[in-house]
């Protein structure tokens, strides 16, 4: 009986979502991007232009059925190394974003619900860490140690937790003086099990929307970095470094840094319209 | 004779008023001097509008916020300066206004009745023991499963009397149990809150801003207003013959429905052919206060 009517529930929730338009596409994209990304080796054609591969012979040929995104100025396949690109830039994100969140969350409960010092120390480390642009942060870091993936990881996530310690922290400071938080003190529930399952649980939509919103941002930045030679260093194949390097050859070769460029926007583009989607159908306002 | 169950003796609570750069502009005295005792049984009405100190009374009793001065014995021992432990905490519980807003809108029925067994690290079976609850407060037990949106304000309320008893207090704090309740709903509720008396052994404070709840559900009445109990006694003679200004408002604000109601609804002096405000009664107060000063 209540297993049915929650499942209503939810069935409302994906009824909401899927009269709007721009959350499905953003659904569609987001899915399409993540598939196309895990099954890479199996749906591209030449799998082995991944490496340091030359082929001379095709050097800058334009889309063609063979090479449907053409090929760049070694001779590889851009399609390829554009969804082995996605994979990059996917793996980014998620991986900025797991830490950030839980970092950022916590920080948030903790300032919220206790208040006082707690909420002095952590919120003006997070208003400083704010000041800071990250795009900024990850060039001092790629200056100062080698540039990689894994550094401009390290830098992304170093300041993306201050976002959600700031949503966290509003949203838990209305939530701490709400009768059921008032009520489960009076009842003797620890602290821990007011932060985690009374409050927490009254966050995670905000969450949610907050996250795929970011998702995009980070990609962005991520494509950002490494146009600028600060991020993945080739072969590996990389968004942003193809669109670098395939700017030099333009107009002629457009193709070498005009698609992998519309794959950024894609996928970015994909993430930021799932947010909204999520944002109405949760009804959350206060996220960004 | 054994000591009260609850005894509240003195008990003020000020609010320090921040003026601009954060200055001291003054002080609230939301509760002022207040003093009354409950016997174990009872039912003790705490009557007062929003804004009198009702629902801060309530607050220092449950330890959410301490007293200014004074001193407030349950069983005859004092709870100040241990306001947070487990032990305090099973003998109050507190059943809160909104039952839409003390129900956590995330968990379960079942799910937020487990958090005060959890808790206490209740030793029996937890399950048979929420079952048991639920029936105490005369609800299906499958509605363990259910979140509070799915409930009417009465189910919630049952449900927030179920969390509350679920650690064998011997007092119940009751805020406005009902205010949020339709008038039907509201006797149903009141009724199964007289019915747990006898058979759990529970003393109430009961507070409402409506006097006629009580007429037949308290034993004592305490008229609280602007943080001071002007009037306490039992509750026949507080509606026979109401000693203080506010109280004839109070009780003049009661809805009747019979002529022979009315006959016994107190006068009370106009100011301008209105009933007086509360701004106007404190005007009143002021003036009195200041005519004792001068004598």
């Amino acid at each position: 009986m209540s297993q049915q009517e929650a499942l209503s529930n939810a069935w409302q929730n994906w009824f909401r979502f899927s009269r709007n338009p721009t959350a499905v596409i953003g659904a569609i994209i987001v899915i399409t991007s993540v598939s196309l990304a895990l099954l890479a080796p199996n749906i591209t054609t030449f799998p082995e232009h991944v490496g340091a591969v030359v082929d001379f012979r095709n050097r800058h040929q334009p889309p063609s059925a063979v090479h449907w995104f053409g090929t760049d100025n070694v001779g590889r396949d851009i399609f390829t190394r554009v969804i082995f690109g996605l994979r990059v830039s996917l793996l980014l994100a998620v991986v900025v974003l797991g830490i950030a969140i839980p970092v950022g969350v916590i920080l948030g409960l903790l300032a919220g619900y206790f208040g006082g010092w707690v909420e002095i120390v952590i919120m003006r480390i997070t208003d400083i860490a704010l000041a800071i642009p990250p795009l900024v942060m990850a060039l001092a870091v790629a200056a100062v140690l080698t540039p990689s993936l894994t550094n401009s990881m390290l830098a992304i996530a170093l300041l993306w937790w201050t976002w959600h310690t700031r949503l966290i922290y509003s949203l838990t400071r209305q939530l701490r003086s709400q009768e059921f938080v008032e009520a489960s003190e009076t009842l003797g529930a620890s602290k821990a099990h007011i932060l985690f399952r009374e409050i927490l649980p009254n966050c995670v939509s905000a969450i949610a929307v907050k996250t795929s919103l970011d998702a995009g941002f980070v990609i962005l930045i991520g494509a950002a970095l490494s146009f600028l030679g600060l991020g993945i260093q080739p072969p590996t194949p990389d968004l942003g470094t193809m669109v670098a390097s395939g700017a030099s050859f333009l107009p002629d070769y457009w193709w070498e840094s005009v698609l992998p460029g519309c794959a950024i926007l894609f996928v970015a583009l994909g993430f930021n319209l799932l947010g909204d989607g999520l944002r109405d159908m949760f009804d959350v306002e206060d996220v960004r | 004779m054994t000591a009260p169950v609850l005894e509240l003796r003195d008990v003020v609570k000020t609010y320090a008023l921040k003026g601009a750069f954060g200055r001291s502009a003054g002080e609230v005295r939301a509760v002022d001097g207040v003093s009354f005792a409950i016997q174990k049984g009872d039912v003790y009405g705490l009557a007062g509008e929003s804004g009198s100190g009702k629902s801060t009374i309530a607050r220092m009793i449950m330890g959410l916020t301490p007293p200014t001065s004074g001193d407030i014995l349950i069983d005859g021992q004092s709870i100040l300066g241990r306001q947070a432990t487990l032990a305090h905490r099973q003998q109050v519980q507190m059943v809160f206004q909104n039952p839409g807003a003390s129900l956590n809108p995330r968990r379960t029925v079942g799910q937020s009745i487990r958090v005060a067994l959890d808790a206490h690290h209740y030793a029996g079976d937890r399950k048979a023991r929420l079952a048991e609850l639920l029936e105490m407060v005369q609800m299906p037990r499958h509605f363990a499963d259910r979140y509070p949106h799915e409930l009417s304000g009465g189910q919630k309320q049952r449900v927030a009397i179920a969390r509350a008893l679920a650690v064998e207090p011997r007092l119940l704090v009751l805020d406005e149990p009902t205010s949020a309740l339709d008038v039907s709903v509201q006797a149903r509720v009141i009724e199964l809150l007289e019915g747990l008396i006898e058979q759990l052994g529970l003393t109430y404070l009961f507070i409402s801003h409506d006097l006629s709840l009580m007429r037949n559900f308290a034993q004592d009445v305490g008229v609280l207003y602007l943080g001071k109990i002007v009037e306490t006694d039992p509750v026949a003679s507080v509606f026979a013959d109401p000693r203080h200004d506010y109280t004839r408002l109070l009780l003049a604000s009661v809805p009747v429905i019979s002529a022979e109601e009315e006959a016994l609804r107190p006068k009370i002096p106009l100011i301008n052919g209105e009933i007086p405000t509360a701004e106007d009664l404190l005007a009143l107060r002021t003036q009195a206060q200041t005519k004792e000063a001068q004598t």
